[in-house]
């Protein structure tokens, strides 16, 4: 989905502090990291600090760079770690949820079964139906939610999301079950219940 | 449904992820879709489950908002390349 991981870059001249090189990087991957905080933290002024210290943390690290993963995997990482720091360091309240070491598999699993997955998108996201989406995101626990928003939001691979975030594939399809699972729970209660004017 | 989870419901939901990704063997996904055919609550799961990340992926040609990235060109020390975007 990402077009700029198609492009090339070199990383010789990124390493020589070729200043329009890393303007070309800048361009290419902030939308997404800027997402990535907006998804992560819930608000803009932090989804730009995010994105702001991911682009000067990679500056400063660029000649550490050693090439064994991709440049976009290399960019992820730093804006996972800044994201994870921005919601630790008391600016953000913390999921109750994220306190406890891991959920069981019995906390996500569904109680509501409607079919709500025949109505067209605008019919979906009418209404408050886009901010129900956005709130749902926001309250799942953090652990889950950066495999979330890397997996099905920015649609990077198992592999790569494993590599960003320093687990294993098979916890990284754990947790993007319990994610999925947690999601498909909020919109199919929301579905179920909203007022039939809304829809 | 989780209190009295059929066994075949829970292996389903166990593999529901991989499934849906396309990342499952074709005799699994043959056994899947035979226990698909016969139980409602699965399909509604699973159909459910697929809109759900239909609703969130991110649109492809979606930009940074042009004063968030004026200010990330200033904050690098990069305002000269600020009007080179493609």
């Amino acid at each position: 989905m990402i077009n700029s991981t198609t492009q090339e870059f070199s990383i010789e001249a990124l390493r020589a502090g070729d200043k329009a090189e890393f303007a070309r990087l800048v361009d290419a991957f902030s939308a997404q990291i800027y997402r990535l905080g907006l998804k992560m933290l819930g608000n803009e002024q932090d989804a730009e600090d995010v994105l702001q210290n991911t682009f000067l943390n990679a500056m400063t690290h660029l000649s550490s760079f050693e090439g064994r993963s991709s440049i976009s995997t290399w960019l992820y990482r730093i804006a996972s770690n800044e994201a994870l720091m921005h919601l630790r360091s008391g600016k953000k309240k913390v999921n109750i949820e994220d306190l406890q070491p891991e959920n069981s598999d019995d906390d996500f699993l569904p109680e509501i079964f409607v079919d709500w997955s025949i109505l067209p998108e605008n019919e979906l996201l009418a209404g408050e139906g886009k901010e129900n989406l956005g709130d749902a995101i926001k309250k799942l626990p953090e652990n889950l939610r950066m495999v979330f928003v890397l997996r099905d939001i920015e649609d990077v691979s198992i592999k790569d999301t494993a590599e960003i975030l320093n687990l294993t594939e098979t916890n990284v399809k754990t947790r993007l079950l319990r994610a999925r699972m947690f999601l498909r729970e909020r919109l199919s209660a929301y579905y179920s219940e909203r007022p039939k004017e809304e829809k | 449904m989780s209190d009295h989870l059929h066994k075949n419901c829970q292996a389903l939901l166990g593999a529901l992820s991989e499934y849906i990704d396309g990342e499952l063997p074709a005799e699994l996904c043959k056994e899947i879709e035979k226990h698909l055919e016969g139980c409602d609550n699965c399909r509604v799961v699973l159909n459910t489950t697929k809109r759900t990340i239909d609703l969130v992926r991110a649109p492809v040609d979606e930009d940074v908002p042009a004063d968030v990235r004026e200010r990330l060109f200033k904050r690098l020390n990069l305002d000269e390349y600020l009007s080179l975007k493609s």
